[in-house]
């Protein structure tokens, strides 16, 4: 046993995950995507599984993880190589995250956040220094980074934001908080975005050294417990105007921000529910009562007939949704639907598994419990359950059912 | 310094194995396949590392059909310069090493690694048989390997204890457990093996002397026997008579 140095032991269970594809989607994917899956497949099981159940327990964030991570390519893949990403097309970055979120939603969550939240809006929105300057330290690994829209009175309407900035000469002063936030307290930037004096949103980049800029950890988190989430709070920091992102006003700067992480919450939500079926798969194989297999009773067959369906279903959306986002025609509302159904179907999937592991799969012998009560953040965060219900309403009627 | 890595494909660790057509063919549906993990994790990461130390260039040598080129690709993500693919079906390892071996010949190879069996025929032939063909030294299950120059230091596991020799180059050598680590391609890995040279030729005729003309899987096992644990005879009656292991 391998004995890290905050005490975290490496567990010597062996991860026996395999992928399922049911209707052979694999043929549908290119080398390149394979590749990238397995790899990423690979280093999960080496890096993750060993210590995951540890410091969900915990409530720690694996940090040393991010290095691994940058140096396997899953910060920013689909960014240009030049600004330290992977030059790799949106399949690929669906994979990754599909792999990532198999291992953790936290862990997901760590790359979701460094590469769509953070280096994506530098990228798209940012100036060519500020490429520069940040990208390539984001990519690497060397900067971690946060995003910071929701606040506390502003969640599912982040339009209401109360978080702003006047002008003082070549720099800004800002004010207000943001909660709620991945990464903040171990960050060392956040994207910020705040209400300029003519009241239009616009993002800031923030760094941690800046006078009056706090970010406190949130504790007493029973979901996503090895991700770090604090607040970022703001008492008159005094920004260079240099760091506004020169290239976006309005709510659509952070919005598509949320349309790449989702796309890529579409994917991973396909990681967590394989691992549990998985799990519930082989459990159902090796578990004996009244003399058999309880895989050889319906109700467990039904249970996991379903699971794979559903599993084969949200792939095909995931697949089709990939197609469209490297034609650049995924609209926000197509990756809104995927968003939604294919998180609640690896919630739904993580719950009916955990019946299926009976006792067993209330423990962190099996990953069941850890993913569902993940999958209970990846409901609510970027954008909940029942507010990409209402996108797709307003998508279909062309009525807003929101306010 | 010149290496070549010889990379076969075998299927993955858990697949259920079957064959077809009166067990003479190994029956291919639904098998999902993987490098072989001897060539992948040690043979091909060690002639990578050798060539980090000293300079030069690591080629992959893969002797099957084209939908071999994933796992080829894969040797390329993980870092070697550029492959070669000889475009037949690998019938049989004398084929495999006679293939390989026309392309080594001239090759001007330093060193010449291969995995030290693959894990579905655990046949352990084609480094012996290939070393016959260049007539070169051949040394098989290394467990460590360092160059220094012309000459190759290599420990390799006997049976209770290692034996350490030095080896002139070029030789072949058979890579076991320990000789390095598994390397973990990354994305920039993959996207930059998408470029490399993956070189196809066609193989030489070989009037292959060996064929294989059946298979058998061993038996299945039988269901397990619940006994009395206080029925010591009956037990001692069945490992006598029925298991005839005592
Ligand atoms: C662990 C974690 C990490 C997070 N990380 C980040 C981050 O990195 N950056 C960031 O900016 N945010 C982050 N979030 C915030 C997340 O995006 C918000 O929690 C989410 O948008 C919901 O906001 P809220 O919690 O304020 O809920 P609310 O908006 O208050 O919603 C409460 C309930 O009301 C419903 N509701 C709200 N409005 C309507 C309506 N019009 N019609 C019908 N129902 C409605 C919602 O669907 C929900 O069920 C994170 C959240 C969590 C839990």
């Amino acid at each position: 046993m391998l004995k890290t140095s905050n005490g975290i032991q490496k567990s010597s269970r062996e991860d026996r995950f395999q992928g399922h594809d049911y209707y052979n989607i694999d043929q549908l994917l290119s080398e390149e995507h394979l590749l990238a899956r397995d790899a990423v497949r690979d280093w999960v099981k080496q890096e993750v599984s060993p210590v995951i159940e540890q410091y969900a327990e915990k409530a720690e964030c694996p940090q040393h993880l991010f290095k691994g991570l940058s140096e396997i390519g899953a910060f920013g893949p689909s960014l240009p190589t030049k600004y330290g990403g992977g030059g790799m097309d949106e399949i690929a970055y669906g994979v990754i995250m599909q792999e990532l979120e198999r291992g953790d939603s936290g862990i997901r969550s760590m790359a979701s956040v460094q590469g769509s939240l953070v280096m994506y809006p530098i990228y798209r929105f940012g100036s060519e220094e500020q490429r520069m300057k940040y990208l390539p330290k984001l990519g690497s690994g060397e900067f971690i980074g946060c995003f910071g829209l929701t606040e506390p009175d502003h969640g599912s309407n982040p339009a209401g934001m109360v978080t702003h900035y006047t002008e003082d000469g070549d720099d800004i002063i800002l004010n207000g908080a943001k909660m709620w936030i991945t990464n903040s307290p171990i960050a060392d930037l956040a994207v910020v975005w705040a209400k300029g004096p003519d009241g239009i949103v616009r993002g800031i980049i923030v760094e941690k050294e800046m006078k009056g800029f706090s970010a406190p950890e949130i504790h007493g988190k029973w979901s996503l417990r090895a991700s770090i989430t604090g607040e970022l709070v703001f008492e008159d920091v005094r920004v260079p105007k240099t760091n506004i992102l020169p290239n976006v006003q309005g709510m659509k700067g952070p919005l598509s921000c949320l349309s790449k992480a989702r796309y890529g919450i579409a994917w991973g939500a396909i990681g967590a529910a394989m691992d549990c079926y998985d799990s519930a798969l082989r459990y159902s194989q090796e578990r004996i009562q009244f003399g058999k297999p309880i895989g050889q009773f319906q109700l467990t067959q039904k249970k996991l007939a379903e699971m794979i369906t559903e599993i084969t279903k949200a792939q095909l959306l995931a697949w089709r949704l990939g197609t469209l986002a490297n034609e650049g025609k995924a609209t926000p509302a197509q990756i809104s639907m995927a968003k939604r159904n294919n998180v609640n179907m690896a919630l739904e999937i993580a719950r009916e598994a955990r019946q299926i592991h009976g006792g067993m799969g209330i423990t962190n012998e099996y990953p069941i419990m850890r993913h569902m009560m993940n999958l209970e953040t990846v409901l609510t965060y970027e954008g909940t359950h029942d507010i990409h219900l209402l996108i797709t309403g307003m998508d279909v009627t062309g009525f807003n059912a929101f306010a | 310094m010149k290496f070549l890595v010889c990379i076969s494909k075998t299927p993955e660790t858990t697949s259920k194995i079957a064959f077809s057509a009166d067990n003479t063919q190994f029956d291919t549906s639904g098998i999902q396949y993987i490098m072989n993990p001897y060539d992948e994790w040690f043979a091909l990461v060690r002639a990578l590392e050798l060539k980090e130390a000293h300079g030069g260039t690591v080629t992959a040598i893969n002797v099957g059909p084209a939908s071999n080129d994933t796992v080829i690709r894969k040797a390329l993500a993980i870092g070697a310069d550029d492959a070669v693919r000889i475009n037949a079906e690998p019938e049989s390892a004398m084929y495999v090493a006679k293939q390989i071996a026309e392309h080594a010949k001239d090759g001007g190879y330093d060193a010449i690694f291969l995995g030290k069996e693959t894990i579905d025929y655990n046949g352990a032939e084609i480094g012996a048989m290939l070393a016959e063909y260049l007539d070169l030294p051949f040394v098989s299950f290394a467990s460590h390997m360092d160059l220094d120059g012309g000459v190759a230091t290599i420990k390799r596991d006997i049976e209770g204890g290692v034996e350490i020799l030095e080896v002139n180059t070029p030789l072949v050598i058979s890579a076991a457990k320990g000789l390095a680590e598994q390397r973990i391609p990354n994305m920039r890995g993959i996207m930059m093996a998408k470029r490399k040279p993956l070189n196809v030729v066609e193989p030489v005729g070989f009037d292959d002397p060996c064929h294989v003309v059946g298979y058998e899987l061993p038996p299945a096992k039988a269901a397990v026997k619940m006994l009395d644990p206080e029925d010591m005879d009956e037990l001692v009656r069945l490992l006598h008579e029925e298991a005839k292991v005592i």
